[in-house]
This record gives structure tokens, sequence and C-alpha cells, in this order.
């Protein structure tokens, strides 16, 4: 599904990843931890291709592609979603517009006929029940007034409209109180397929509660220094991250 | 990140006008230049009677007088108006019984913009009269909204056969001596349309007009006359566009509306003239002076109006509310880019009591485009209870363009409640990546964005013509995102 090998990224010419390796099949689920500025947030930054990054080193394949020849948009379009830390505002943009366009580009990648009205909407009312959004929220403008906490509901809905192949969820867990958390990983847990994989970015292991990791790995100053089993997290939890920082210093 | 924002603005926002072709039509035109001779000519060209030449002769003199206005926030190259062709008209038979009698070249000119002239082709519920430079080609539906007493035709046509209705409303909104490019407007507009809806018709298809610049070097002053006797409806829509040149050419068009009680005329345009190059070269100089009379009790008048088009526009639709209780709405989105300058806003005169008005402006500057929004809100002394809303709004696309706004407010009733709120954003990088990361393209993200920011607008046009406006929107901005 996806392989990252020595990758190195920089922003303003400050190096952030360097030299991450990892290997994700179909059907996984690996989680991603480390400390504030470890550079969790830049790896799903530059697997989404944002361009603030500049990648100086290494390469990704993406379902047999390089990742690289792919623009933001083309990624998407091949199965990747990146639910964000900060969702994005958009005034004035419904999110039906907003979801039936973003549908109908995956759907004409596919070589799909756009989606009909009815189809759209039956679609959307069957996808908010699978992920327990509030139908409101689908009239209003894309996260527009949303709290914190419907943000993060709305991404797993766009989720599961597009049905991603490999979804990241980056700090999907922050802002959240339990019961919505729970709503949140009961969304992802009901969207995964035996085929799909997902990369849980947190900081916390709490979400991974929920949902559980075949892979936690560990990342500091820009690289993966541990990779375990779901026990790591709970490791990690218990004797915090200065365990990790003084292990790699010695 | 400054830089990677003006980086996608300008992908998007570089696109070609789609309309700039010119058609090879052989075409009569008179001398260059401007004295009461070519006053005479044009009169003469159109078998005017005689007290339509004395209107034009004394606006021409007026005219004389009067110097350009210069209030506005716009950089206007000085316009030799002795090198410039006020009359060109395509030729062809001069009386146009059926379809089979306009020129084929024309008919195709117009099925290219768009606009089939042949009947059966046409979209059923809207009638048109489409005007090549100076005179116009052929006015659809007539003899069926005729059926109803509705009169539309084009303004010639209208001196001559209706001299009654033409003496007593023209120039009844928009005097001859309103400011310069109206004096200059009556002195040589050489056609337009009038529509006339009779008391108690509410008309069975939208009117509309649609103006063609094709011949060079010449300016086009059209007359647009509209006339709501009590209790009747209308919906007038009005398009434009012109061939891609490298000078400039002037379009100076009046429009004039009267709605009696309980009239309503809606009053649409989609205004797509010629911008210019890239670089600034080139484009129709859009000098245009709107106005309505909301004359009667409860009569409303509604401007909507997407401005995408002229190298330059000044341009303030206003309305008069006379009638007590009468009511005026003014929603517009102007777009400049690259080069383009457009000073435009509203005008909104209570007179009459319990009157009210609601204005919703929404510009956007891309490139290195200056766009201001001026508008009036005047209450006089004897309308109580007047209300008013503005809202405007600017969107900037990079950051070398220009958003400014112009709000005047003069209130002499302590009564009134006038309100002004007013907006500038910038579509964000961040925006643009969220909606790539969705399977988005950055092009089709800046037209989501554009069109849900100018929504409020395009929901008041008709909707043939909002989908036509959203499509134009977009092609005005590609290439432009930043």
């Amino acid at each position: 599904m996806l392989t990252i090998k020595n990758l190195h990224a920089s922003i303003n010419g400050k190096e952030i990843l360097t030299g991450i390796n990892l290997s994700i099949k179909p059907g996984e689920i690996h989680a991603i931890m480390g400390p504030n500025g470890s550079g969790k947030s830049t790896l799903s930054a530059v697997l989404a291709g944002r361009e603030l990054f500049e990648v100086t080193q290494g390469e990704i394949t993406f379902n047999g592609k390089n990742l690289f020849d792919l623009s933001p948009e083309e990624r998407s379009r091949e199965g990747m979603f990146l639910s964000f830390q900060y969702p994005i505002e958009i005034p004035g943009v419904s999110m039906v517009n907003f979801m039936k366009t973003a549908l109908n580009e995956h759907r004409k990648h596919k070589g799909l006929a756009p989606v009909t009205a009815s189809d759209f909407l039956k679609l959307m009312r069957e996808r908010k029940e699978l992920v327990e959004i509030d139908s409101a929220l689908t009239n209003r403008a894309v996260n527009e007034g949303f709290s914190g906490g419907e943000k993060k509901k709305n991404e797993i809905f766009q989720m599961a409209m597009l049905e991603p192949k490999l979804a990241i969820l980056d700090e999907t867990d922050s802002g959240l109180d339990i019961d919505a958390l729970r709503v949140v990983a009961n969304g992802v847990n009901k969207l995964k397929k035996p085929d799909n994989s997902t990369i849980v970015i947190t900081h916390y292991q709490r979400l991974l509660d929920y949902i559980v990791p075949d892979f936690v790995h560990i990342l500091y100053n820009g690289r993966i220094v541990k990779t375990g089993g779901k026990e790591l997290a709970l490791d990690l939890e218990e004797k915090g991250y200065d365990w990790i920082k003084n292990d790699v210093i010695e | 990140m400054a830089n990677e924002q003006d980086k996608i603005l300008d992908e998007v926002t570089k696109s070609d006008y789609k309309y700039g072709f010119f058609t090879d039509i052989e075409t009569e035109t008179i001398p260059k230049g401007l004295d009461e001779d070519v006053v005479r000519l044009i009169s003469q060209k159109k078998n005017e009677p005689e007290w339509m030449l004395e209107i034009r002769l004394k606006a021409f003199r007026h005219w004389q007088q009067m110097e350009m206005p210069q209030w506005a926030h716009l950089d206007i190259p000085e316009i030799d108006y002795q090198d410039m062709i006020y009359y060109a008209a395509p030729k062809q038979k001069p009386k146009l019984d059926s379809l089979n009698e306009v020129d084929p070249e024309l008919l195709d000119t117009f099925n290219r913009l768009g606009i089939p002239l042949d009947e059966q082709k046409m979209l059923s519920g809207v009638a048109v009269d489409a005007v090549m430079d100076s005179i116009s080609v052929k006015t659809t539906f007539r003899e069926n909204l005729a059926e109803q007493g509705i009169i539309f035709c084009s303004m010639s046509e209208a001196i001559r056969e209706h001299p009654d209705l033409i003496k007593k409303y023209l120039t009844s909104v928009v005097p001859a001596t309103d400011n310069f490019f109206a004096a200059l407007n009556t002195a040589v507009f050489s056609d337009g349309s009038f529509c006339y809806i009779p008391k108690g018709v509410k008309s069975p298809m939208e009117l509309s007009t649609y103006f063609r610049i094709n011949a060079a070097n010449t300016g086009q002053f059209e007359r647009t006359l509209i006339v709501a006797e009590e209790d009747s409806y209308v919906s007038y829509l009005e398009g434009c566009t012109a061939p891609q040149r490298d000078e400039n050419q002037l379009h100076a068009a009046v429009v004039e509306i009267v709605a009696m009680k309980n009239a309503e005329v809606k009053y649409s345009t989609v205004q797509n003239w010629y911008p210019g190059d890239k670089n600034g070269k080139g484009g129709i100089y859009n000098f245009v002076t709107k106005r309505g009379i909301c004359k009667g009790d409860n009569s409303k008048i509604s401007w909507s109006q997407v401005e995408t088009g002229s190298a330059i526009t000044w341009k303030y639709p206003s309305c008069i509310l006379k009638g007590d209780n009468s009511y005026s709405e003014f929603y517009s989105v102007a777009v400049t880019n690259n080069h383009q300058q457009a000073d435009t806003g509203t005008k909104m005169i209570h007179l009459g009591k319990n009157t009210r008005s609601r204005i919703v402006s929404k510009g956007i500057s891309a490139g290195v485009s200056n766009n201001s929004y001026r508008g009036l809100v005047k209450v006089s002394k004897k309308a109580e209870n007047a209300r008013n809303f503005s809202q405007c709004d600017s969107l900037l696309l990079g950051d070398k363009c220009g958003a400014h706004t112009f709000p005047y407010i003069e209130v002499d009733n302590p009564t009134a409640i006038v309100e002004h709120e007013a907006t500038t954003s910038k579509i964000g990088e961040d925006q643009i990546f969220y909606c790539n990361q969705r399977g988005i393209s950055t092009e089709d993200a800046v037209a989501l964005i554009i069109n849900g920011y100018a929504k409020e607008v395009l929901n008041k046009l008709p909707m043939e013509f909002a989908v036509e406006a959203q499509k134009l929107l977009q092609i005005s901005l590609e290439g432009s995102v930043g």
C-alpha cells in the first residue's frame, strides 16, 4: 500500500524529517506517536502533498506509484485521505456542494459517471448515520462555525463518503471530549475493511483504546526510533516520552 | 507561503476571452468625429421625427459645456471624443419581417455568442432584442408579446411607432443633463430596447437585450427604457460582449426604468465586455448610467448585476424610491482581474414613506486590478420610516490587487434606520489545499469558493443566466488564484 524509504523533508531550510522508513500493507493499522515537534504532522503533510515542505531525499510509493509524481488532488483520487488536525473553514461553500464535487472527481478518476442528485443524497444520509454526524451539519458551509468536535466528526464523515484506501488521521483525538472521541473512533472502525489501511497519528494513547493498531511507531527528532505492537503505546503512556528520549541518547 | 499562494492564484486566473472574435460583415459607418452635423446625421439615418432631433441637439449642446467626471477611483486615460465613430450598422435590408431576412452572417455571429435568434431554437421563456453596433438586428417573440399588449422593440422603432410613450418617459428618469456620459448618450444614442408592460400584465417571458460591439473604432451608445404600468411585472436581462482589440472602445449606455403603483421590474445584467489583455492593452470603457424610479406606491425595482468584463467600469445602477412603501434592491458581483478597474455601486434615494432598500455588493479582485464599491444611501426629510441595509464584501486573490469601499450615507429624517456592513477576505492557500486533499483541483476549488462567496447574488439571477454567470466567474478568474 505505502512504502516510505529514507524520507527527509525540510521547511525553510530546516530539516524536520531525517530519514523515515515505513511500510504499510493493505488492512494494517499503524499508529505513529511522538512528542511535540517530533515531525508527526510534517509526515502527514508530506504524504498529502503540501508544498510548504520540501522533500530533500528519499522515496515513497503509494499503490505502486511514485507518490511524488502525483498532485495532492491525484493522491486523493488514488485513495489517500487526510483527516486534518485543524480542518479548514470554507465560508459560503455548502457541505453538499463540496462533497458532491469531491465525490464526482473521485468517480471520474475511476471512469464512473457523476452521481445523480438522488443517489448522492441517499449516500449522504447513509454515511451520516454510519458516523453518527448530526444531519444539520451537512446543511451548513464547510466547517463554518463548527465546534472543534463537529469539525473532527465532519472529517470522518468525509472519509466515509470517499472510502479511501489509506486514511491518515492526524491528531484526530486532539480537542475531543470522551463522547466525541468514541463517536469518531467508532466511525473509523466501521469504515475499516480488510484491504484498507489506516495511519493514526496521535500524541496520546487513549485513542488507541478504541482504534486498535497492529503496529506502533515512535517518532522522535524526525525519525522512527522504536516500533512495536499495541503494547508499546501502553509502555509509552506509563513511562512518558522521556523514556524514549533517554533511550535515544544512550 | 505568500509566494506559493500567488503562484496558485496566478495559474487559476489566466484565461482567454471567449467572445473576442470579429465578424467580417459589410458595415456602414459615418466618418470619425462628433459635432452637430453628426448628431443630425444619426437622427436622419434613423428616420427620426423632429422632436427627437431637438432632444439630441439640446443634450449635445449641454454636453459640450461639460467635463468628464474625475471623482471615481479610476485611472482613465484621456479619451479623444473626435477620434471615434458614432454610428456603425451592419448592412442589411432595412425592414425585417421574418428571420429569413436577417443576414446569415449576423445569425451566425449571435449563434456563436450562444444567442440563437431562430425562435424555434430559442429558450421558449426568453424574448431577445439583438443589437449589433448601432442598430437592433432582430427582436424575437414580438407577436406573442403583443397579444398581451406588451411592447418589446428596438428604441428606433419605438421612437417612430410609439412617440407618445417615448416623449413621456425618455429622459424622465435620467435627464439629458444628468451627467457627462448621459448627455453624450442622449445626443448620439443609436439604438437599444424599449419595453412597455401595460396595466395588470405579468410578462409571460423574460425580455432580454444582447449588445454586441463588432466594428472597430466605434463607440456604442444604447438607450433602454422600461415602463411598467400599475400592477404589472417584468423580468429583463441584458448581456454584452465585444471583439478582442488592442485599442479601447467606449460604451456609454443609459437605462431608465419606471415602475408605477404595485409594479415590479427585475433587471439583471451579465456584463462581459472585452476586458483587455493581460497587460492591460485594449478593452471596453463601460461608462453607464442606469436608474429606475419606483414612481407608484408599493412598487419594486431590483437590480442584479454580474460584472466581469470591461477595462474600466463606471456604473451605479440606482433607484429613486418615490412611492410610499416602495422597495428596491441592488445585488452585485464585480470581478476585476489583470489590469481591470471598476468603480461601481448604487444609489438609493428614499423620498416616500416606509421605503426600503437593500444593497448586497460582492467585489472580487485579482491580478493587479482595482475594485471599488461606491454607494449612496440618501433619506430625504419626508421619507418617514425609511430602511436600508447595505452589505459590501471584498474578496482578494493575491496581494497585488486592491479593494476599496466608499459608502456615502445622507439621512435627513430621524426615523430612518440605515445599516452598513463590510468585510474583506482572502482565498487562503489552506482552503485550496483542503479542497485538493479531497480530490478537487485548484481551479475547481477556486470556482467553488468564488461561487460560494457570490451565491447570494447569483441566486437573484434567472436560472439560465445564473448558470452562465457562474461559468463566467470561473473563466474570468482562470489563472489568477493565490
